[in-house]
């Protein structure tokens, strides 16, 4: 029998593309979709003809995969569409692994689309039309403001049990800003204090609208292909070292305790396919969908202790020239969010790792660590990632 | 314990919570195997995975484990809160803190249950014990 340590490096990202960042009027979900992937298949030096596996989901449509493979006119040899919310393109990376180290297929299309901030069908109905699909009667009814009411109770036990201060959650997102003003692409790039963070609109206390994510278009894809031929391309290579996903619960009211996150074994699980140590990490990508995720995501990966998240980003801790440089984009809070993020963390920690990330490049960066967040802290995927000199 | 369960055996556990909830009671599930009590209800112990669960009425008491301030504008109502309330047995469940001002419920209140009536719809809040 294999073991998963044995997948280490086997595979790798060779291309990464996105389109229609922030606002994408007059465009379908479809067609940003597409728009990215034909970037990141371009960036790897390949063409649409090359892909023969599939990897895809959306907020919306329960069989996305097939109407994804009929535009692009793929025929794919496997299909990964398993829908996790905003961790599915980063809970993607394990299973296409398996499938092109088996031979199932030779190249991998991971790609995602959303106009949920100007379609006509948009955020605001998707979440209304979600309530009846799939409701959740022991919740509903208390008329909980999702996601951010959900996030917003894990804030609070944070600050209660372990001090954790409005200022500390602010900081998260003043740090997020500071790399957002290095990157051309980010969508917020004005100054941002704590005293604006938390002198913004309150939306579900103790956050306000600076502690919640973007509401934005966009279209993300990355082609994955076996390392052997990833090394014959058009970049340089970065490898796939470790990715695990774990899933404890889905609604808030179910999660034990919530100051800790199946991260906390996600984390742990990808760091030992890896063999790496969580001292190893160059650069982090954490889903910051709200200020406390990044607290959560530090302490359950095992960046600091928990409880010590607050006191890690204080004074600029995860801001450029910081301990740990940290949503080097400016993250979902300000650089782009368009429904499911992950696929976003995985660009961003790819172009790190093959330096190309412009101003805002984390000198030597070789390993990068992605954690993808989905639903109300309700999934949980981590990924290590190696440059081309780690494998 | 209650035989409740054999008189609505016609239904799973989910009807048979609202059903009963619509009458004025809460109730909540306690395993047979483990003893460990659940909420929300099921056809197994989410705990142990036996499915021998009794139906129990909860002593109601608990204790906000977290809250969160909804902000709404004054004319959709108001602000509201969302709160997370640890049963004495043990389950916790997603309810609103009334009879005290919104904004004033603190974690670690303790709190006792009732059975509230908005339109169609029964629902379990809970009330400040000191207020009781």
């Amino acid at each position: 029998m294999m073991s998963l340590d044995m997948l280490r490096g086997k595979v790798a990202i060779a291309g990464v593309g996105h389109a229609g960042l922030g606002e994408a009027p007059g465009y379908t979900e479809m067609e940003v979709l597409a728009q990215a992937a034909l970037r990141a298949v371009a960036d790897a030096g390949l063409s649409m003809r090359d892909i023969d596996g599939l990897a895809t989901c959306s907020s919306s449509a329960t069989m996305w995969s097939m109407p994804v493979a009929e535009y692009l006119g793929l025929r794919p040899r496997y299909i990964e569409a398993t829908m996790l919310g905003g961790s599915s393109f980063v809970a993607h990376l394990l299973p296409s692994v398996m499938a092109l180290v088996s031979g199932q297929c030779n190249a991998v299309l991971v790609c995602y689309g959303s106009t949920q901030r100007t379609a006509a069908f948009g955020r605001k109905e998707g979440v209304k039309a979600r309530s009846l699909l799939d409701p959740q009667p022991f919740e509903h009814p208390y008329s909980p403001l999702q996601p951010v009411t959900s996030y917003a109770l894990a804030a609070a036990r944070h600050m209660h049990q372990y001090g954790t201060t409005r200022d500390q959650l602010a900081e998260v997102a003043v740090a997020a800003r500071a790399w957002a003003r290095l990157n051309p692409e980010a969508a917020m790039r004005d100054p941002l204090s704590i005293d604006d963070v938390l002198r913004s609109r309150p939306v579900s206390d103790p956050l306000t609208v600076r502690d919640c994510c973007l509401v934005s278009d966009g279209g993300g894809a990355y082609v994955m292909v076996r390392a052997d031929r990833a090394r014959h391309l058009k970049q340089a290579p970065v490898y796939v070292l470790g990715n695990a996903t774990a899933v404890w619960n889905r609604q808030i009211s179910s999660m034990d305790d919530l100051t800790v996150t199946a991260a906390a074994e996600s984390g742990k699980r990808a760091l030992a396919m890896a063999g790496l140590e969580i001292r190893d990490v160059d650069v982090a990508e954490l889903y910051d969908a709200f200020t406390i995720n990044t607290l959560l995501f530090l302490e359950d990966l095992g960046f600091c202790r928990k409880g010590e998240g607050g006191a890690f980003v204080e004074g600029g801790g995860i801001a450029p020239g910081g301990r740990l440089p940290v949503n080097t984009n400016g993250g979902g809070l300000s650089c782009v969010h368009p429904g499911m993020y992950g696929i976003f963390l995985i660009i961003e920690a790819v172009r790190q790792l093959r330096a190309q990330a412009g101003d805002r490049q984390v000198r030597g960066a070789e390993i990068a660590l992605v954690h993808g967040n989905g639903g109300t802290l309700s999934s949980q995927s981590t990924a290590v990632l190696g440059s081309a000199a780690t494998c | 314990m209650e035989t409740e369960q054999d008189a609505h055996a016609a239904c799973g556990p989910q009807e048979h919570y609202f059903s009963a909830l619509s009458e004025g009671r809460f109730r909540i599930q306690r395993c047979e195997g483990c003893g460990a009590h659940q909420f929300f209800p099921r056809v197994l112990c989410a705990h142990c995975g036996a499915t021998a669960l009794a139906w129990i009425e909860p002593a109601g008491t608990g204790t906000v484990y977290s809250v969160s301030l909804v902000r709404r504008k004054p004319e959709a109502g108001g602000d509201y809160n969302v709160a997370l309330v640890d049963l004495d047995e043990g389950a916790r469940l997603m309810s609103r803190i009334v009879g005290m001002p919104a904004d004033r419920v603190r974690i670690g209140l303790r709190v006792r249950a009732s059975v509230s009536r908005e339109g169609e719809r029964a629902l379990v809040v809970f009330g400040p014990m000191e207020a009781a």
